[in-house]
């Protein structure tokens, strides 16, 4: 592998002139070392813990512009109970809804240990006034979402503004201290090359981000076993430097088991199993739970399963 | 100048494709060494089939029995290969000619099949035959006429097929395959899975999306197969291997009833 990139030093500002000179991704090599690393064989006690683990740390998410109350009271039941005849399978991490449905998925969740995020800051384009996206995010706070997902403003950081993008994401922070957790969307589908990612990685960590997270689920291409390596391999990287911990969250167009767990395997990898809890890691996504419950029980039956006979999400 | 022939590797066929199997295991059969499927091949074969089933029963009646035609026209042109793999030609042809009398079966079969009922009340009644779903066939010998026997009852009445050919005898199994390929057959709408069959046929039972099992061909311990089906409530069809009737269709269909009020 290439020599990591240089860190800008404690993330002292001003930030703008160092982040153009990061150096560069080797894109082969990491692109190979996540196709390796999606090779692993996982089998029987370790592919039924990550089945399980898949589940913990699922961001149970339905983000449609037909979402209803009713479609969100269902999904929370879903996430509290994934499978109502089998008391063993945990709990999802979180509910992921839009602003406005919020209170609803709070709600339900009461007293269960599931959180609820909310995606806020004009999702999924961010192409709004940074005033209406912090009284977005004040707004989900206040109704009591535990976590918030921001999207940053591509348009800004993709014509060099990294300091607009950066006090946008300061700002919310600000709204968000010790209120809610913060995970910072990137949208690697619209950033172009991997030393963008890792720029806007370092730039949202040194922004605050508790979370950084690859995509928003709207465009065609979202999280890849790459780019989440790439910004993994960031989250360590800062961790080594300066100690701080940044959660990681995959999300789109994971709709297999057999990705989750390969996800699961890269995180393991990079960053160790400290990092494989619902506080440091998430997956977002929809169609995935089915899938997962649909393979632990073929894991426990040893009968090849039928979607039929799971629910319709 | 004297040519090396090339000589053909015997492989299973899913979705369209003829892959080798993902254990890379083979055993050998006839004097070839065969791709031994695995439970994985099998499973990918029953994804691709129910996938492949919305497009196959969606089709009109007519043009499924156009394209079943067309099968019986591919494996005219592969006579003598089908021969060479069967017990010879009379068996090829006979093959043939029960291919063509299902195909004509295809759109004649709701007439036949379904049914005008009458009801005490205010009300026509209906029943309509439909396909079940994805269909495992543990195919019977004769390898060819026995296999096609069971196969096409199955396609004809829009269901998919995932066949476990005949262990002893499977290269014909994948020669008719070639046919399938050729004819219009949508890919995935038969997946033919080679090897042992105390391996497979005991994973095609218990799996939860296969919804009728084809039994004619079983050996062995069927009440074992019958008890894993009944999981899912698996219809089992023990038919004949060498026969042709409509009912061997029926036995694949769903007769679903319809209430429509009248006189209201």
């Amino acid at each position: 592998m290439a020599t990591a990139p240089v860190l800008p030093g404690g993330f002292e500002l001003p930030l703008e002139p160092r982040l153009p000179r990061l150096g560069s991704i080797d894109a082969v090599a990491l692109e190979e070392r996540a196709a390796t690393l999606a090779t692993r064989s996982i089998k029987k006690g370790s592919k039924v813990f990550a089945l399980d683990l898949a589940i913990r740390v699922l961001d149970l998410t339905t983000l449609e512009g037909a979402d209803t109350p009713g479609k969100v009271a269902a999904l929370t039941s879903k996430g509290i109970r994934p499978d109502p005849s089998d008391p063993n399978i945990p709990s999802v991490a979180a509910i992921c809804v839009y602003p406005n449905l919020v209170a609803y998925a709070v709600e339900r969740t009461r007293g269960t240990g599931v959180k609820v995020a909310a995606v806020a800051t004009s999702f999924p384009s961010g192409q709004s006034s940074l005033d209406v996206k912090l009284l977005e995010t004040r707004e989900v706070i206040d109704a009591g979402a535990d976590e918030v997902d921001m999207v940053i403003d591509r348009g800004a950081f993709l014509s060099g503004r990294y300091a607009q993008v950066y006090d946008e994401i300061v700002r919310v922070k600000e709204v968000c201290a010790g209120r809610a957790h913060l995970k910072v969307i990137l949208e690697t589908g619209e950033l172009g090359t991997y030393d963008n990612v890792r720029r806007a990685s370092l730039l949202a960590i040194a922004g605050g981000a508790d979370f950084i997270k690859t995509s928003t689920g709207k465009l065609p291409s979202s999280a890849t076993l790459p780019v989440t390596l790439c910004m993994l391999e960031a989250i360590r990287d800062v961790h080594e430097e300066t100690g701080r911990v940044v959660g990681m969250k995959a999300a789109g167009g994971i709709r297999q088991a057999k990705q989750a767990v390969q996800y699961l395997v890269q995180v393991h990898e990079t960053l160790g199993l400290a990092w494989l809890t619902p506080d440091r890691y998430r997956l977002g996504a929809s169609t995935l739970l089915n899938d997962v419950l649909m393979q632990i029980r073929k894991e426990r039956t040893g009968r090849y399963q039928n979607p039929d006979y799971f629910t319709v999400d | 100048m004297s040519r090396l022939p090339v000589r053909k590797t015997y492989k299973l066929f899913i979705g369209g494709a003829f892959p080798r199997s993902e254990s890379g295991r083979t055993y050998d059969a006839e004097g070839a060494n065969v791709a031994r499927g695995s439970r994985k091949d099998l499973r990918d074969a029953v994804r691709i089939a129910r996938q492949a089933g919305a497009g196959w029963s969606g089709m009109t009646a007519y043009n499924r029995g156009q394209v079943v035609y067309r099968v019986a026209e591919m494996m005219e042109t592969r006579r003598a290969e089908l021969a060479g793999l069967s017990s010879g030609a009379d068996e090829v042809e006979r093959a043939i000619d029960r291919v063509v009398w299902y195909a004509g079966w295809a759109d004649k079969l709701a007439q036949v099949v379904g049914s005008a009922n009458p009801v005490a009340g205010p009300y026509f009644n209906f029943t309509i035959p439909e396909p079940t779903g994805v269909v495992g066939i543990l195919a019977p010998e004769p390898p060819l006429l026995g296999l096609v026997s069971r196969l096409a009852p199955v396609l004809v009445g829009g269901n998919t097929a995932v066949v476990v050919a005949s262990e002893a005898h499977p290269l014909v199994a994948i020669e008719l395959a070639e046919c399938l390929a050729t004819a219009d057959v949508p890919p995935g709408v038969v997946n033919v899975i080679t090897g042992l069959r105390r391996e497979l046929a005991p994973q095609l039972a218990s799996h939860m999306d296969v919804v009728a099992l084809d039994v004619t061909g079983a050996d062995g311990d069927l009440a074992e197969l019958e008890r894993l089906g009944a999981e899912n409530v698996k219809r089992i069809v023990r038919g004949k291997a060498d026969g042709q009737s409509p009912y061997e269709i029926e036995a694949f269909l769903e007769l679903k009833t319809v209430w429509h009020p009248i006189g209201m």
